[in-house]
């Protein structure tokens, strides 16, 4: 095995690529989440994003344009989770699985033409100077405009939540929707913004990959990054800034595990590409046993009712 | 002088409660205007009319001379009425000024916001840091909140639910403070309660209600706590004619020092809670709901498992042990919660039957149902107890509360227990169910059982009950013979003040 | 405005027309889909739900199948839906039906090239036990740690797919396949073989299974306390614990029950339709059961009617494939789709629409 070949800069630089797609799709979530809502179909508006973002940017020869699309199709099929749960009351765990196989037909569907087909070439944001820099420059400074969008949505998600009216009305209706009714709030109008949102994201992290990190359309190509992202948020404890820690630790995790498929290692292959999934269910462990799982919201799951 | 506000002939109906009847009161600017009753009389109904929660059958309302019918709270803020629920409507998860910002219709910066709320809350005396979170502070701290939130609004009138049933002494006294600098700056508080010492210390007017109906008003300084208590609880009925019957020498259930950690949040703990219950005895406990009945039930039904010795039964520790073993002892429960906790709300009455019934009655044989045995045995409880429902395959969520009531008392007193916990068998019930129950109970008294019975309605203790304690913020007071009991000793009490009614202090005396 | 407004008992008629109401929807709808694709939809509906029964020419090839693709499914959602009864999501089916086949298929491999007659029990032994204890991880998990097991149990398909990977190419790969990836083919050789039972009738050992199952899960739930416990632990928490129902037993036995039925299912698939073990070997089983296990409102009689329909459109959908050109995935999207509709209009079992005049607020 040869180790050597790992080189820190190009680690780090894959690192911040590889965690985009969860980062983005876990952001969404926590949103979601915030306002009391477990949406299980991350896996579904993901891969729809994917399907949707390729096809466009493809199509369209403008990767920008494909990113929006992506997020439109992710909202959309999100709000169908919306209407069922919020609307309708189904239960959120059935209905979110739902939205997941439904999202993986659909897109298989929406991408029957575009296997095989090869992406387009997005190129980094020019930095100028800063991209020159070195060492740093090519680890920070040379990436597409999505990591750097992601980084913001993250700012932005944290701020909102921590300074803004909207954001402590959305905290409150995750934390005690009753309350919030009786103050007057609309706790379904704001649930199925805050469902819109998280399917926009998880559609924008699903294009992602089919678009920028691999780029190309494959069925279930997502495998299980949606799941990955739903055990982010609880790994984060609910926090925006913990969500972008998790997503680069374990996107670190997912390039080093490539790394070390590279160079060799005496490792047989599966179990490293195993080895993110059962790291992720060891920090599940880790996280909820000791003090049990903290920061959840209060209403978190549970149907609601305007009885009145 | 106009009146602040006038109600004239205000009434209110639920389906089979008459929850007020035709209710007349005036609260006067500055004054604390007491309202009295115990629970179920119909105060939390009448407030929430004047807070524009609920819409009156019938009556008139005047604010400031001018008719006023709130559409709803926000209209009620809009003229100046302000209420602090008994029950909080907080947000855990944020601090204290996110709280208050949420309730606001236009709040400020959060930052100018924080300031505002320190400001209040010296200017009042009571304190509060804006900057903490809301699930870490106490009861009486989360009561502050919701009080801020009500005076940042520069409210004419704040309505007090019960708002001492959270407090320890002290805070209660700064509460009191409090109301009486609004008093001074001539705003008015409508303080609800049944608690006597307080409300002869802090009102200046009071208006008592009993079964939805004003039952007089009196001067609150002037009067004795036992008029007032006499006002409340009404004339002590004649004990229902039970046949003389034997208590026993044989002490059926024994608790000693049985102390509860709250169980979630807004729990009550029990603390140190000691007596025994004999054979053929009722055991009476009284006490506002929220002061740890559940927390005690759910002890001696074994659903919250407690150190062994804490409870015996007929001395054979018990405490350790789940409901399944406690049942087949001999100790059956009726929870409060008729539909989700006794009761499975979608489930036939058969299905219920076998809920608490399939180990003491041996309706599975080892593990295997025997639903025509369950069926006969429900239909037989139907048929005893006179439950009316289409049959045993009713789901529990289709009976009325009186019939589902009876079905879940005589579910258990079927099954011949050695001691019945219930608690408020009647609770919601219509006068006829609620007889019928009360019989039920001292005729299983009559054949030797041991009772006890958990209730708010202290007319129903008077009347079946052997002996009586009041639960009160998780203490419960000494036990005492009901015959010995006056009707002052009774509010006394329940009040919390059973220590200066004890014969003991009475001889010192 | 349109307000729901709880009904005071459930629609018990309408618990039973949901589905149907629900399957004839997703007759419109899909017909929509479909016709945006450029198919006609009546002939599309023609070909997925009455050729594969009836087609003069398909049939006598597409009828068995039903029963094969039936069986794991309803073997699997059977065990599912006492689960999510409880309140017990196990999703990760999938990851118990690949280790169950493994484990079963390693027992045969061991033995190869016996045939002795106790053999295919000790497989099917085998396979029950593996997914038992994958499904026992979650488990253990959620009653020792508290961690989800939505997460665990599905983040382990994942991993089981690396393992069923790692076999196919190293300890179960085929000695004498050249290379290949791939295991010995069980359904080949008679000690390991899970034959079809009847000619032409797709009925094998799975089948049976399954329908032993459905028996077996009716039985459980209608006679037995221990399906008493796992309905009143889903309707009503509290009067469970209240009547002194023990939670965690119930979260063991449930995982542990699916996982074995689930492991059973991918025991006899390998040992038969599929014939040995691949990397690609697993089908999606797992996780359509938890479609036919919801559209079978979690009762065994109707997982068994949902499993033969969702059987059907699989058959109908390759049919569609063959005839009509329709992708492949249409049909995962319409079951989808199917699934959405009966969530949707479950709503109507607790609930109904009123015309509100005014709000009371």
């Amino acid at each position: 095995m040869d180790l050597s070949s790992i080189n820190i800069y190009v680690l780090i630089a894959s690192l911040m690529v590889s965690a985009t797609p969860i980062l983005l799709a876990g952001i969404g979530e926590l949103v979601v989440e915030k306002s009391g809502v477990l949406n299980l179909g991350v896996e579904g508006m993901m891969i729809t994003g994917a399907v949707c973002g390729f096809a466009i940017a493809v199509q369209s020869g403008n990767a920008t344009l494909g990113f929006l699309a992506a997020a439109v199709g992710g909202a959309l099929l999100s709000l169908i989770f919306g209407f069922l749960t919020q609307v309708l009351m189904s239960n959120q765990v059935a209905t979110g699985l739902a939205l997941t196989l439904f999202g993986l037909g659909l897109s298989a569907l929406l991408g029957q033409g575009f296997i095989g087909v090869k992406g387009i070439d997005v190129n980094p944001v020019p930095l100028g100077p800063l991209a020159d820099l070195p060492g740093l420059g090519p680890m920070l400074f040379r990436h597409d405009g999505m990591v750097y969008i992601s980084l913001a949505i993250v700012a932005a998600v944290w701020a909102v939540l921590r300074f803004t009216r909207a954001g402590l009305i959305l905290r409150a209706t995750g934390e005690n929707h009753t309350a919030a009714h009786a103050l007057g709030y609309s706790v379904i109008r704001i649930r199925l913004a805050a469902i819109a949102f998280g399917g926009a994201c998880a559609g924008l992290g699903g294009a992602y990959l089919s678009i920028v990190r691999v780029p190309q359309w494959t069925e279930g190509m997502t495998a299980g990054a949606g799941w990955i992202a739903l055990a982010l948020v609880v790994f984060a404890s609910w926090r925006p800034w913990r969500v972008l820690l998790g997503a680069y630790l374990f996107g670190g995790l997912t390039v080093l595990q490539l790394n070390l498929q590279a160079a060799g290692a005496k490792v047989p292959v599966e179990l490293l590409s195993m080895a993110p999934y059962l790291l992720t269910i060891l920090v599940l462990v880790l996280i909820s046993t000791g003090r049990g799982v903290t920061g959840a919201p209060a209403s978190l799951g549970a149907r609601f009712h305007d009885s009145g | 002088m106009t009146a602040l506000l006038h109600l004239q002939g205000i009434s209110k109906s639920y389906p089979g409660v008459i929850a007020n009847d035709s209710v007349d009161l005036t609260v006067e600017p500055g004054e604390i205007h007491a309202l009295l009753g115990e629970n179920g009389a119909g105060k939390s109904t009448l407030v929430k009319a004047i807070y524009g929660l609920i819409k009156p059958d019938a009556g008139q309302m005047a604010w400031d001379g001018e008719p006023y019918a709130p559409a709803s709270p926000h209209a009620a803020r809009g003229v100046g009425v302000a209420m602090v629920f008994q029950h909080f409507s907080l947000f855990d998860a944020l601090t204290v000024a996110e709280n208050v910002a949420l309730g606001m219709d236009h709040p400020p910066r959060l930052r100018d916001l924080a300031t505002e709320i320190t400001r209040v809350s010296q200017d009042y005396g009571l304190p509060l840091d804006p900057r903490r979170t809301v699930g870490d502070l106490s009861a009486g701290e989360r009561q502050r909140v919701e009080i801020i939130r009500c005076l940042l609004q520069n409210p004419r009138l704040l309505i007090m639910d019960e708002p001492t049933s959270v407090l320890t002494p002290a805070e209660a006294d700064i509460l009191f403070d409090a109301l009486r600098q609004l008093r001074q700056e001539g705003r008015s508080v409508l303080y609800i309660s049944h608690k006597l010492n307080e409300i002869r210390v802090l009102c200046d007017r009071a208006t008592i209600l009993r079964h939805g109906q004003v039952v007089g008003a009196a001067d609150p300084t002037a009067a004795s706590a036992a008029e007032l208590a006499e006002l409340m609880v009404g004339h002590r009925p004649e004990a229902i004619s039970r046949p003389v019957h034997h208590i026993s020498e044989i002490q059926a259930l024994t608790v000693s020092q049985l102390s509860l950690h709250p169980r979630h949040e807004h729990d009550t703990p029990l603390r140190d809670i000691t007596f025994a219950v004999s054979e053929g005895q009722i055991l009476g406990i009284g006490g506002v709901a929220g002061n740890g009945q559940d927390g005690l039930l759910a002890a001696l039904s074994g659903e919250q498992p407690t150190p062994a010795n804490s409870v015996r039964l007929f001395d054979e520790p018990i405490g350790h042990l789940g409901p399944t073993a406690r049942r087949a002892r001999g100790l059956l429960t009726a929870p409060e919660e008729r539909l989700g906790h006794a009761a499975v709300p979608d489930m036939s009455l058969t299905e219920n039957t076998l809920l608490t019934g399939w180990r003491r009655s041996n309706l599975a044989h080892n593990g295997w149902l025997r639903w025509r045995s369950t069926r006969d045995l429900t239909q037989d409880v139907i048929g005893k107890f006179d439950v009316r429902t289409p049959g045993p395959e009713a789901p529990a969520q289709s009976l009325s509360g009186g019939n589902l009531q009876k079905f879940v008392v005589g579910r258990e007193i079927r099954q011949s227990p050695k001691i019945l916990i219930v608690n408020q068998p009647t609770w919601g019930v219509d006068a006829a169910a609620a007889a019928a129950i009360r019989q039920a109970l001292t005729d299983l008294a009559t054949a030797g059982a041991a009772l006890i019975v958990i209730s708010q309605d202290l007319d129903e203790l008077a009347e079946i009950a052997d002996s009586f304690a009041a639960l009160n913020e998780g203490r419960l007071s000494p036990v005492r013979p009901m015959a010995e009991l006056t009707t002052e000793d009774l509010g006394l009490m329940l009040g919390g003040a059973s220590k200066i009614a004890t014969p003991q202090t009475e001889a010192a005396q | 405005m349109i307000r729901l407004e709880q009904r005071p008992t459930p629609a018990k008629a309408w618990a039973i027309a949901a589905p149907i109401a629900a399957v004839l929807l997703t007759m419109i709808a899909g017909g929509l889909m479909f016709a945006a694709l450029g198919t006609p939809p009546f002939q599309v509906m023609k070909t997925i739900f009455y050729d594969p029964l009836f087609h003069p020419q398909f049939a006598s090839y597409s009828r068995p199948q039903l029963l094969v693709k039936a069986g794991p499914l309803i073997l699997i959602a059977v065990g599912l839906s006492l689960g999510f009864r409880a309140g017990i999501w196990n999703i990760g089916a999938e990851g118990q039906y690949i280790i169950g086949a493994i484990f079963g298929a390693a027992v045969g491999l061991a033995a190869f090239p016996s045939d002795h007659p106790l053999l295919f029990p000790a497989m099917v032994l085998a396979g029950a036990l593996g997914g038992l204890l994958w499904a026992m991880i979650p488990a253990l998990l959620r009653v020792y740690c508290r961690t989800n097991e939505i997460l665990v149990s599905l983040l382990l398909v994942y991993v089981a797919e690396q393992l069923l990977a790692r076999a196919a190419v190293g300890f179960l790969r085929n000695p004498d396949g050249g290379g290949f990836p791939g295991s010995r083919n069980l359904a080949q050789h008679p000690g390991t073989a899970n034959p079809e039972l009847f000619a032409a009738s797709g009925l094998h050992w799975g089948g049976v299974a399954a329908l032993i199952a459905v028996i077996f899960a009716h039985i459980l739930l209608t006679r037995h306390l221990l399906g008493f416990q796992i309905r009143v632990a889903g309707q009503s928490p509290r009067a469970a614990v209240f009547a002194g129902f023990a939670p965690a037993r119930l979260v063991i036995f449930c995982l542990c029950f699916s996982g074995a039925l689930a492991g059973l299912a991918g025991l006899f698939e390998v040992t038969g339709p599929a014939g040995q073990i691949s990397i690609d070997f697993n089908s999606g089983y797992g996780f359509t059961a938890i479609i036919v296990a919801f559209l079978g409102r979690l009762s065994p009689i109707g997982i068994l009617l949902a499993g033969l329909l969702m059987a059907l459109t699989y058959i109908g959908g390759e049919l569609a494939q063959l005839t009509l050109g329709l992708p492949g995935a249409a049909i995962q999207a319409f079951q989808g789709m199917l699934l959405f509709f009966l969530l949707g209009l479950d709503v109507l079992t607790n609930f109904r629409f009123r015309l509100a005049k005014r709000r009371s607020a």
